[in-house]
């Protein structure tokens, strides 16, 4: 995978923006004053052992972390230089805007094609019938779902392979046109099939949305991504080109991470 | 000797029983401390003690029944019988009267012909009794020595006593299951009869009910037994007027509890939502007709309907619904619950609110056991008989308002029982022939209710 330098991008503004995030659950707390920037035009991939708060900070970025009643966030992340957590932010519009792929493929019982529908239905995009079937077609054919599918478009997305499942996810998430997707762990459920296939379209998606992917494989954090932030029991411990985390880390606990000597 | 006493000699015989066994397979262990037993010495006792206390049981089962018969003949077969009157009421009181005295329980008797009677009994009853207790005593020696001459150090007395455990278990979970085939057994019965007398297809497309328990039982009028005003009164009430009541809020309180309530309000809303369903009917009785009727008599009167009358199958279905609301909202909890929060979080994660996400993704995906929910809600209240005792009324009308009093199949199946004809009346026995379809129609709305929930659980596995 090609990796632009570094240089080309550090005048550009950043897609999202955090600054001293912590999260907290109840007083326990999971991410401690991270900062971190998300570029538009790259894959980035956060790693690290399980529990370090890789989840709890990509949370962060759609405030899914409002969902749990015991969370609570401190710091600021900037969409477009806005604040998402100041008051009178409407969540709704900016989960249109920041997409979410979860762990586990979870397509709604409905048929494929009230799979993908969904979000543009409930956002009122579609002027249509005839605009409704173009934008599903167009989201699973970025999903490279289509020609699978497009037979069966009416037969329940449930009823899906686990990895056409997880692209249905991903055609779902598409169809609303976010700017950013995040993706937790996408691939930690499929065989390792499934997994190239997901991993060759998000390389395809690449440029289109700016892309955050946790994972817990190093080796597909080398693959799809060309920046990677290193977590340990909630601190951004490294964060750079991935070329560079893997092949000279500054820290010693990134270097024994990616080395396998713990996590 | 009472059967009660032979079961407690039968215990005490098992125990002594099983300390014997016990304490013999001890001694084989001592005698050849190399060799394993086959069972522990335990197993040995059990072993001995079922042998002894099962068969004892059986046997005092059987002699309760029919001791008392074989007294009574004997007591028949003595001379100071040829004076009883041949048959009736009499007959028996002089009986009864002699065996009080004979066993105890009154002092003297009233009648003189019952004081030559006392005699007889006393002495039947004692040559049984004693023949019981040998019988007993029989039983439980050969059922001892049966075991104990078959446990040996190598006997798997283990696996057997663990088979007659399964036996005594299956028999306690078969109990429920055969009462309730033998209840259908002998509504079937009655059923039948019934059907001997009137033509099911009077029975069930007529439109007229008015059985007559005075009129003649050999040729009854078949027009008068037309049910079909029962069932429509049961459905209208139990299944369209309870149910336009009980869906929407037993839903909306499923949804809230699930959804919106944060949990110190779930711990104490839920339990008091169950406990509705814990009242006993008749309360919801008095309710529905002491208060709900009348005021919906009276906002009826004001509306200008002046024939308004004070029962009326409107009160009878609201109350109802409200006597429902656990069992939707309970199922509708349940299987909201149910769903996985994977489908709630992808909801979210696509900028759906809350509520969209209720309406488009957790109630469809929660359907099929809010459906099974409703369906044993309908099953419950079409068998519900207070309500309707109290507050439906009695007249079979075949009518769509809700303001008419109307009845049901259970209120009819009260009413015909204890009315004053006599059983093998055909307005007694269609009680059963009711009661049959009833049982038909609960019967198949659970079992597919069972069906549809299982099949959503598997769903989700
Ligand atoms: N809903 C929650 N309530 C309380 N603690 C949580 C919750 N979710 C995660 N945590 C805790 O927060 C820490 C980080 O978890 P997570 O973000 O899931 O880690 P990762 O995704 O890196 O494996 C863990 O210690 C975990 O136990
Ligand atoms: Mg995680």
């Amino acid at each position: 995978m090609v990796t632009e330098p570094l240089s080309q991008r550090s005048n550009a503004e950043p897609k999202m923006r955090a600054r001293d995030v912590s999260v907290f659950y109840g007083d326990k707390k999971a991410i401690d004053a991270v900062s971190i920037d998300i570029p538009s035009e790259y894959v980035t991939a956060f790693i690290g052992p399980s529990g370090c708060g890789k989840s709890t900070f990509l949370r962060a970025f759609n405030r899914m972390n409002d969902t749990i009643a015991s969370a609570r966030v401190e710091g600021t992340i900037e969409l477009d230089g806005e604040d998402i957590y100041k008051s009178g932010m409407d969540v709704v519009q900016l989960r249109a805007r920041v997409g979410m792929v979860f762990q586990k493929p979870n397509p709604f019982p409905k048929s494929i094609y009230e799979n993908v529908a969904y979000g543009p239905r409930i956002h009122g995009f579609a002027e249509g019938k005839a605009d409704l079937d173009a934008i599903v077609e167009r989201s699973l054919r970025r999903a490279g779902l289509w020609e699978e599918v497009k037979d069966r478009l009416a037969e329940s997305g449930t009823a899906l392979s686990g990895g056409q499942q997880q692209r249905l996810c991903i055609a779902r998430a598409i169809a609303v046109e976010p700017e950013v997707i995040l993706m937790d762990e996408p691939c930690s459920a499929l065989d390792p099939i499934a997994t190239a296939k997901i991993e060759e379209l998000i390389d395809e998606l690449r440029g289109r949305y700016a892309i955050v992917i946790v994972t817990h494989s190093m080796q597909q954090a080398a693959r799809v991504s060309q920046r990677t932030a290193f977590f340990h029991l909630g601190s951004l411990i490294e964060f750079g080109e991935t070329s560079q985390i893997f092949t000279t880390p500054r820290e010693s606990r990134t270097q024994d991470y990616i080395t396998g000597r713990y996590g | 000797m009472s059967p009660a006493f032979l079961v407690l000699l039968a215990l005490g015989l098992g125990l002594a029983a099983w300390l014997v066994a016990r304490a013999r397979a001890w001694g084989y262990k001592r005698a050849e401390p190399a060799r394993r037993l086959a069972a522990l010495p335990v197993y040995h006792g059990w072993y001995a003690a079922l042998w002894v206390v099962l068969p004892v049981l059986l046997f005092a089962f059987a002699w309760s029944l029919m001791a008392p018969q074989l007294i009574a003949q004997s007591v028949l077969a003595s001379p100071a019988a040829a004076e009883l009157p041949a048959f009736g009421m009499e007959r028996t009181t002089i009986l009864s009267e002699a065996r009080a005295v004979a066993t105890g329980a009154a002092p003297a008797v009233f009648n003189p012909v019952a004081q030559e009677l006392v005699e007889p009994y006393r002495e039947a009853i004692g040559r049984y009794s004693a023949i019981g207790l040998v019988a007993t005593l029989l039983i439980a020696f050969a059922g001892g020595a049966w075991a104990f001459l078959r446990l040996k150090p190598d006997f798997r007395a283990r696996t057997k006593v663990e088979r007659a455990v399964m036996v005594v278990l299956l028999i306690a979970s078969l109990m429920a299951i055969l009462t309730t085939l033998g209840i259908f057994a002998s509504l079937i019965f009655e059923t039948v009869r019934f059907f001997g007398m009137v033509s099911p297809f009077d029975f069930l497309f007529g439109t007229n009910w008015g059985p007559d328990p005075m009129g003649p039982a050999d040729s009854p009028d078949g027009s008068r037994y037309g049910a079909l005003p029962l069932f429509w009164g049961t459905i209208y009430i139990g299944a369209i007027i309870a149910m336009i009541v009980a869906i929407p809020l037993g839903l909306m309180s499923a949804i809230y509890l699930t959804q919106y309530a944060n949990p110190r309000l779930r711990q104490w809303l839920k339990p008091a939502l169950e406990i509705l369903a814990g009242v006993p009917t008749v309360v919801y009785g008095y309710f529905a007709a002491l208060t709900v009727a009348p005021a919906i008599r009276d906002i009826a009167i004001a509306f200008g309907i002046e024939n308004a009358s004070s029962e009326s199958a409107l009160a009878a279905g609201l109350v109802m619904g409200i006597m429902i609301i656990p069992f939707v909202s309970s199922m509708a909890d349940d299987s909201i619950a149910a769903v996985p929060q994977a489908m709630r979080d992808g909801s979210l994660a696509m900028g759906a609110t809350t509520n969209e996400t209720i309406r488009r993704v957790l109630v469809p995906a929660a359907l099929p056991g809010i459906v099974a929910g409703v369906m044993l809600a309908v099953s419950r209240a079409i068998g519900e008989t207070m309500i309707v005792v109290m507050a439906a009324g009695a007249a079979a009308n075949l009518s769509a308002n809700p303001l008419e009093a109307m009845t049901t199949v259970t209120f009819q199946i009260v009413a015909m029982l204890t009315g004053e004809g006599s059983f093998d009346h055909p307005a007694t026995l269609s009680a059963f022939a009711l009661g049959f379809v009833l049982f038909l129609v609960t019967l198949a709305l659970n079992f597919i209710a069972l069906r549809v929930v299982k099949r959503f659980r598997e769903a989700y596995e």
